[in-house]
């Protein structure tokens, strides 16, 4: 995650608190999800940005994974997510958000 | 986890969904959103 995001996010967080927030994703490798994912739950693991060392705790959810999805609009959800979770293996995207939320990441 | 009611911090990707596709779909199931970025890792 960049740092001018980390920053915002650290600072919405403060100013807003947490409670019910969390994170939707939308990125297509495993990596870039596990980052984005880590960095708003444990820190930044880069130790490069304002989120160094803080842990938000909050949880991630990809937009594709299917108890998010079917919350979605249909006609929504046709337009905007369906060719990408034709072409993505979702179940790759999900398993690190997985293991976060259930404390093994 | 319903999106009803949850705030939600939306991380985008250009190469993946974006940040206004992914804003988009949480308003229609009830999420508010807080915070919206599209990354880019060109």
């Amino acid at each position: 995650m960049d740092l001018d995001g980390q920053g915002e996010i650290k600072q919405l967080v403060e100013r807003l608190g947490r409670e019910g927030v969390v994170a939707i994703l939308g990125a297509v490798t495993p990596e870039g999800v596990r980052m984005a994912a880590e960095t708003l739950m444990h820190g930044d693991p880069s130790y490069a940005g304002p989120l160094a060392g803080v842990a938000l705790g909050i949880p991630s959810y990809h937009i594709l994974e299917p108890a998010i999805a079917r919350q979605v609009d249909p006609a929504l959800y046709e337009r905007e997510l369906a060719l990408t979770a034709s072409v993505v293996d979702i179940a790759q995207l999900v398993k690190p958000l997985e293991q976060l939320r259930a404390g093994r990441g | 986890m319903e999106l009803r009611g949850k705030r939600a911090i939306v991380i985008g990707e250009r190469d993946g969904v974006s940040g206004a596709a992914i804003e988009a779909c949480l308003k229609s199931a009830g999420a508010e959103v807080l915070y919206v970025t599209t990354q880019c890792f060109v």
